[in-house]
C-alpha cells in the first residue's frame, strides 16, 4: 500500500471548552476522493484547520507517516499538505501566471528569490493546463470568475505538490457546467493523490464521490460508499429529523438511490 | 508620451531623466543653498523609497522610520564631532556641560570606517529584531502602525534625556569636517549633494529590482493575503523582515547623509512628527509604484519648506489636509493618476493584455486604489 495516506485517531478540538471535532478517526487512502459532509456546524471545516496547522488540536494526525500536529502551518504545507478556504483566496492583485509561481516556489533558495522569473516552471505550465486557466495566464486573479478562482487555488496546490489536499466547499456559487468542470478535474488529479472535499452539495457529491464521511456535532456518523451513507438510518435521521422516512423524503434531501 | 510610459524601456528612461535633472540641471540652476536644500529632500526620499518597498509593497505601515533615519544621523553626527575634535579630543557641546570627557560607547565612532559599517549595519539590525518579534506573532495593521509609533517617540525621549551624550533637544550641530573635507566649502558642499543623488537613484534602483523579483510578488502576495502565503509553505514573517529591514538600512542611510548636508539633527528630526511626515508624502505620490514615494517626500518636502517660509504654522494643517484627502479620494496616491490615464488607453488596444512580461509601466503604478 501506498505511504501517502491521511490518518486520524482520536483527534479532537475544543474552544474554550466547547468540543467542535470530537474523537475523530478517520483514513483516506491515496488516490481516494473522501467526500466529508454533514449539517452546518458539524466540525468539517474545523477538522480541516486542525489537520492544517490553523487551529491546535490532541490527538494524533498523520500524513505520509508524518506526524502533522504541534507542527507550524508552513511547516506542515511543506510536507505535501495542501488546503483551500470555504472564500477563495487567491492573490488578486497578482496574474495567474504569478499566483501559480508563487505556490511553485516555497523550496526556493534566497538568491532565486531575489531575481526575476526567467521563463515559466514546467510545473505552473502543467498546472495552467490542468486547471484550464492556460489563456489566462497574464490576466489579474482579482478579475477571474468565481468559479476560476477555484481552480487558480486547485492550481496552487497542484504545482505546491500537494499531495495530500482539502478542499473546503470547492463548488458553492458555482453553475452547473463549472461543478462538472470542477467534479471531472477532481477525478483526475485524485488519481495519485489524496483528496478530501467537504461539501454540501448533495449532487456534486453523488456524481463525484468515491468515498463519503459524515460529520456531525463532531463525531463521525457514518461511514462508505454514496450508497450505504444514503442508506444509513443515523445519516437519514440527522438530515430529515428522528423517525422513520419515506424512500420519497430520504430521495428529496439525500437524492436518488435511496 | 503613453506610449513611452508603457515601453519596456520607461524604467530605464526614467533613471536616465532622473540623473539628467539630478546631476546636470539642478546643479546648474540651483544657488548652493538651494541645492543643499534638495539634498536634504532627496535624504527624505531615500526614506520613503523604503517605506514604499515596506508599506506600498509590503503592507508594514511603519509610523516609526525616524526611529532609523536618526540611528544613522546620530552615528554620523557623533563621528563628525569626535573628527572636529581631532584625535582624544572632546566635543564642544560636551566639554560645555561636563567635565566628564567623552562617553565609552562613543569612543568606536571616532573611525571612520567603523562609523560606516555601523550606519550600514545598526538600523538594518534593529530593523530585523524588531520585524522578527512582531511579524512572529502576528502584529500587523493598526498594531503594527501603533507600535512603531511609539518606538519613535521612546526614541525621541531618550535622546532628549541625555543631553551630555546626545545633545540633548538640542541635537548635535555645527559640524567642521566631512571625511577630511571641509564643511564650509561649497564645492565640498556641492560633493556631498552629488552623493546623496548617487545614493538615492542606487536606492531606487535597488527597490525595482527587488519588486520585480520572486520576492517582490511574494511580498505583495504577503500583503494581500498573508494566511494564504503560510499555507502555500513560505513564513511570511521572513519575508515581510526582509523587506522591513531593507527599509530600515535606506532610512539609517539617508539619516547619515542628512547629517552633513543639513548641519544638524536634533529629536525634532527623527520623533513621531517628522517619521509621520515622511509617510504623508509616500501616500501622496503613491505608494505601490517605484516612483511614486521618491516624488511625493521630495514634493512634500519642497512644499513645507516653501509654505512655512510665508504661512509658519499654515503647514501643519496643510499637510494634514492633503493628506486626509489623498486618502478619501486618491488611495493609490498621485500615481494613480498616471495608470488611469494608461488604462483608459489600454481598453483602446485589445492587444495591451498579451503582453508576456509585464510593462515596465505596470511595476511603475501596479497597484492603483488599495485602500488596506
Ligand atoms: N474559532 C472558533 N472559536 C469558537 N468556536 C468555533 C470556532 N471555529 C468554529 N467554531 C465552532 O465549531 C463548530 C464547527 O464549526 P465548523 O467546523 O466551521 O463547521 P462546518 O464547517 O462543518 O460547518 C461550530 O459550532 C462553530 O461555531
Ligand atoms: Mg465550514
Amino acid at each position: 500500500m501506498n505511504k501517502d495516506y491521511l490518518e486520524l485517531s482520536g483527534l479532537t478540538v475544543s474552544f474554550d471548552g466547547f468540543v467542535a471535532v470530537d474523537g475523530v478517526d478517520l483514513t483516506v487512502l491515496q488516490g481516494d476522493l473522501r467526500f466529508l459532509i454533514g449539517p452546518n456546524g458539524a466540525g468539517k471545516t474545523t477538522l480541516i484547520d486542525a489537520v492544517s496547522g490553523l487551529v491546535s488540536a490532541t490527538g494524533r494526525a498523520e500524513f505520509a507517516g508524518e506526524d502533522l500536529l504541534g507542527r507550524k502551518v508552513h511547516q506542515i504545507a511543506r510536507r505535501g499538505v495542501g488546503r483551500t478556504f470555504q472564500t477563495a483566496t487567491v492573490f488578486e492583485e497578482l496574474s495567474v501566471l504569478q499566483n501559480l509561481d508563487i505556490a511553485a516556489g516555497a523550496g526556493r533558495s534566497p538568491w532565486t528569490l531575489l531575481r526575476k522569473r526567467s521563463g515559466v516552471p514546467e510545473a505552473v505550465t502543467e498546472a495552467m493546463e490542468t486547471v484550464g486557466l492556460a489563456d489566462l495566464r497574464d490576466t489579474k486573479a482579482g478579475i477571474l470568475a468565481h468559479g476560476q478562482k477555484q481552480w487558480l487555488e486547485i492550481g496552487m496546490l497542484l504545482v505546491q505538490d500537494a499531495r495530500l489536499l482539502m478542499l473546503d466547499e470547492p463548488v458553492a456559487g458555482m453553475s452547473a457546467e463549472e461543478k462538472d468542470e470542477t467534479g471531472r478535474l477532481l477525478r483526475r488529479i485524485c488519481v495519485d493523490r489524496t483528496v478530501v472535499v467537504v461539501e454540501h452539495d448533495m449532487d456534486f457529491m453523488r456524481s463525484f464521490a468515491k468515498s463519503v464521511t459524515v460529520l456531525h456535532a463532531g463525531k463521525v456518523l457514518s461511514e462508505g460508499t454514496v450508497a450505504e451513507v444514503q442508506a444509513d438510518p443515523k445519516v437519514q435521521e440527522v438530515y430529515l429529523g428522528p423517525g422513520q422516512h419515506s424512500a420519497e423524503e430520504a430521495a428529496i434531501v439525500l437524492g436518488e438511490g435511496v | 508620451m503613453t506610449a513611452l510610459l508603457r515601453s519596456r524601456y520607461a524604467v530605464g528612461i526614467g533613471f536616465l531623466v532622473a540623473a539628467v535633472l539630478l546631476f546636470a540641471v539642478a546643479p546648474a540652476l540651483l544657488t548652493t543653498f538651494r541645492l543643499g536644500l534638495l539634498g536634504k529632500y532627496l535624504c527624505y526620499a531615500m526614506v520613503a523609497v523604503g517605506i514604499g518597498l515596506a508599506w506600498g509593497r509590503g503592507g508594514m505601515l511603519t509610523l516609526g522610520q525616524g526611529v532609523f533615519f536618526g540611528i544613522g544621523a546620530y552615528l554620523m553626527a557623533m563621528h563628525l564631532k569626535l573628527a572636529d575634535a581631532g584625535p582624544g579630543g572632546v566635543p564642544d557641546f560636551m566639554a560645555l556641560i561636563s567635565s566628564d570627557g567623552v562617553p565609552g560607547w562613543w569612543e568606536p565612532f571616532r573611525s571612520g570606517a567603523v562609523t560606516i559599517v555601523a550606519i550600514l549595519v545598526l538600523p538594518t539590525l534593529l530593523a530585523t529584531l524588531l520585524g522578527l518579534a512582531t511579524f512572529r506573532r502576528r502584529v500587523r495593521g493598526a498594531y503594527f502602525a501603533i507600535l512603531s509609533q511609539a518606538l519613535a517617540a521612546a526614541f525621541a525621549i531618550l535622546l532628549i534625556g541625555n543631553p551630555t551624550a546626545t545633545g540633548g533637544s538640542t541635537g548635535l550641530n555645527n559640524f567642521k569636517g566631512f571625511f577630511g573635507f571641509s564643511l564650509r566649502d561649497p564645492a565640498n558642499r556641492q560633493m556631498l549633494y552629488f552623493i546623496a543623488a548617487g545614493v538615492l537613484l542606487l536606492m531606487v534602483f535597488v527597490a525595482w529590482r527587488l519588486m520585480v523579483s520572486r520576492f517582490g510578488e511574494l511580498l505583495v502576495a504577503c500583503r494581500d493575503a498573508e494566511e494564504r502565503v503560510r499555507f502555500l509553505g513560505y513564513d511570511p514573517a521572513t519575508i515581510k523582515t526582509v523587506a522591513f529591514a531593507v527599509a530600515g538600512m535606506m532610512a539609517g542611510i539617508g539619516g547619515a547623509l542628512f547629517v552633513p548636508i543639513v548641519g544638524i539633527i536634533s529629536p525634532n528630526d527623527v520623533g513621531v512628527v517628522p517619521s509621520i511626515g515622511l509617510l504623508i508624502g509616500v501616500a501622496i505620490g503613491g505608494r505601490t509604484t517605484l516612483a511614486g514615494p521618491v516624488l511625493g517626500a521630495i514634493a512634500v518636502a519642497w512644499a513645507e519648506t516653501t509654505l512655512s517660509e510665508q504661512f509658519p504654522s499654515g503647514w501643519t494643517y496643510a499637510q494634514g489636509l492633503l493628506f486626509m484627502l489623498v486618502v478619501a479620494f486618491l488611495p493609490g496616491g498621485l500615481a494613480s493618476l498616471v495608470s488611469w490615464r494608461r488604462r483608459r488607453s489600454d481598453t483602446a488596444d485589445p492587444t495591451a493584455g498579451a503582453d508576456p512580461e509585464p510593462a515596465p509601466a505596470e511595476v511603475l503604478a501596479p497597484a492603483e486604489g488599495r485602500t488596506t
